[in-house]
């Protein structure tokens, strides 16, 4: 049942195989039982998630079910959930019980999907690793020594050691799809603007997105079919017609082009990730897809361009936590100088005071023009390089991540080596693309263990559904994303 | 340009937070490193190029001037921090938050 699809688990809540509190209890069994040791999950509230999943258990009854009526997801806690503590990973929103749900949190409530809890996340989303959390690090469900990826850390081990039937995640820089390639399951980032961000608390806001994080392409699908759509209360959100995601899931891929960046197998990939990568792409060519070779000559450049419009874009975002209205305040301070200087001191983990001090510097008088519109200006050259792409194929395919699940602490202490993870899924973010990473294979580590290798799909602008259909079609075909790591059991348990 | 914890001190005081001189040491440390890797932009010819704020090209939307949300001030300041230096109160007093006095 914990490997079942978000499809197959709707009809067995359908047909009174289940209820949904039975299945909402598996996955809370599962969670007491391996979060104290894999620290998925920040914060649970048992009482409360029950409480919906009986409330779904009376609308399936009354025959109102939607697809997700009953099914138990886990947000990331980055969403403002109404009575939930919605910390985004910080020690400044530690005791923060959010006042208001967010457009996604409403949107999977009107579902009649049941939050199993807020997970675990790099502080305000920056980072790679799950490492700057202030609650922690979360482990890798396929080899606990290593990270899950970041910043959707927690979802995605959640996902992967079957902690819940899916989940969601945000994407600036790689978020959903590199912790999906690192944890061995199925990511989407849409595009700009396809899901609302009221909410979602803010890092860089031209370029966050919120996406499902799940164990196929078609329960992406239906995840994506609860959170797109237009929402008034975010100033980006695209007024659409609303789409149904998993309308092309099952054509033909005969025909399609796949475009190939040679960047993208030129550098930064360690020769284990390459080898599954290749493979997957000759078994999109048996499918019946042409391969075709694409340049994206500034994509190299997306990591600085990154680190200049993130960073400036979080110091402004980030100004509004001065310790007056909510979050943290110091204990003791001076003046109010004091106190603003003290609490965000206090209330800020080391990464995110050096982007916010990047960001700072960068916007500074008489850097402007040499940072921050360089920045935008190279910001259009890479969203150029695609459109170019996409005259010439209807996919890109490439690594998400230039190597496998790396070993905690490897990198923790060396940011410009953090940053490098993110080298294949930023340049997506700069252009406001939407990408995915589908499971493509493992490659074994030195102490023989497997690890997943994630293939990236980049799509052009609202292409989500062929996107999907792209996957859909290779999960046909493969059984890398069904794969699930084997937990050993928790310690004390039967 | 080379940064000197000074700058570092600088940039934080323009961020309202707080270094102490051994922070002030190790955020110089990675900070350069960071701003080497941005450094690789300026290889780069940008002459004549529109600078890109955002990914879809549209402009903002406007609503009609109307009242849209409801007070929720007491839900909202519920969740206000204490007030500190020795008191656990919440920093909000008839509506209002507190703060340390700024005017003389």
């Amino acid at each position: 049942m914990i490997n079942s699809s978000l499809k197959t688990l709707a009809q067995m809540l359908a047909n009174k195989e289940i209820s949904s509190v039975e299945l909402t209890q598996t996955f809370l069994n599962r969670i007491d039982a391996y979060n104290p040791e894999i620290n998925a999950y920040i914060s649970l509230d048992h009482d409360r998630t029950l409480a919906q999943a009986k409330a779904a258990d009376v609308r399936i009854a009354a025959g109102n079910a939607t697809a997700l009526t009953g099914i138990p997801i886990a947000q990331k806690d980055i969403f403002c959930a109404q009575g939930w503590k919605t910390t985004c990973g910080s020690k400044m929103l530690e005791n923060f019980i959010a006042p208001y749900d967010a457009h996604v949190i409403t949107q999977f409530d009107h579902a009649g999907a049941v939050n199993l809890g807020k997970t675990n996340m790099d502080e305000f989303a920056m980072g790679s690793s799950n490492e700057t959390s202030y609650f922690g690090g979360v482990k890798n469900p396929w080899d606990f020594s290593r990270v899950p990826g970041g910043s959707s850390g927690g979802s995605a081990a959640a996902v992967a050691a079957r902690l819940c039937a899916a989940a969601t995640g945000t994407d600036t820089g790689g978020s959903i799809r590199q912790p999906a390639s690192l944890c061995g399951f199925t990511g989407l980032k849409p595009t700009y603007g396809v899901v609302s961000r009221y909410g979602m608390i803010a890092f860089a806001s031209s370029l966050d997105q919120a996406g499902p994080m799940a164990k196929s392409a078609e329960d992406c699908a239906l995840m994506m079919n609860v959170m797109a759509g237009f929402d008034e209360r975010d100033s980006t959100s695209l007024n659409r017609e609303k789409e149904d995601y998993t309308r092309d899931l099952n054509k033909p891929l005969q025909g399609l082009r796949v475009g190939l960046p040679k960047e993208f197998f030129d550098i930064g990939i360690d020769p284990s990730t390459k080898d599954p990568i290749e493979k997957a792409i000759q078994k999109y060519q048996e499918l019946g897809a042409e391969l075709i070779e694409i340049s994206l000559p500034h994509s190299s450049l997306s990591i600085p361009v990154y680190y200049v419009l993130a960073p400036a874009e979080a110091s402004s975002n980030l100004s509004r936590y001065d310790g007056v209205r909510y979050g943290h305040r110091a204990s003791e301070y001076t003046d109010l100088m004091d106190m603003y200087c003290k609490s965000r001191a206090e209330g800020f983990g080391a990464e995110v005071k050096r982007r916010i001090l990047i960001g700072t510097y960068v916007l500074s008088a008489g850097y402007y023009d040499a940072y921050y519109l360089k920045a935008q200006q190279i910001r259009r050259l890479i969203a150029q390089d695609f459109e170019e792409a996409f005259k010439k194929c209807d996919v890109i395919m490439g690594p998400t991540a230039p190597s496998t699940a790396f070993k905690a602490g490897q990198k923790a202490d060396d940011p410009v080596a953090m940053y490098l993870e993110d080298l294949y899924t930023i340049a997506v973010n700069l252009a406001g693309l939407p990408g995915m990473s589908v499971p493509a294979g493992f490659a074994t580590s030195a102490d023989g263990k497997p690890l997943p290798v994630g293939l990236q799909i980049i799509g052009n602008y609202f292409d989500e559904a062929r996107m999907l259909n792209v996957a859909h079609q290779y999960q046909q075909v493969t059984d890398w994303h069904a794969q699930a790591p084997t937990l050993d059991k928790p310690e004390g348990s039967a | 340009m080379a940064l000197s914890t000074e700058d570092i001190k600088k940039i934080a005081h323009l961020a309202r937070i707080e270094v102490s001189d051994s922070d002030a040491n190790a955020t110089l440390s990675k900070l350069t490193g960071i701003l080497g890797l941005i450094e690789q932009m300026q290889a780069v010819n940008t002459d004549g190029i529109v600078p890109m704020s955002h990914s879809q090209d549209v402009v903002q939307r406007l609503r009609d001037d109307v009242v849209t949300k409801t007070n929720q001030r007491e839900a909202f300041q519920k969740i206000s921090p204490a007030v500190g230096n020795g008191s656990d109160a919440r920093a909000v007093d008839g509506g209002l938050y507190l703060v340390p006095k700024v005017i003389e």
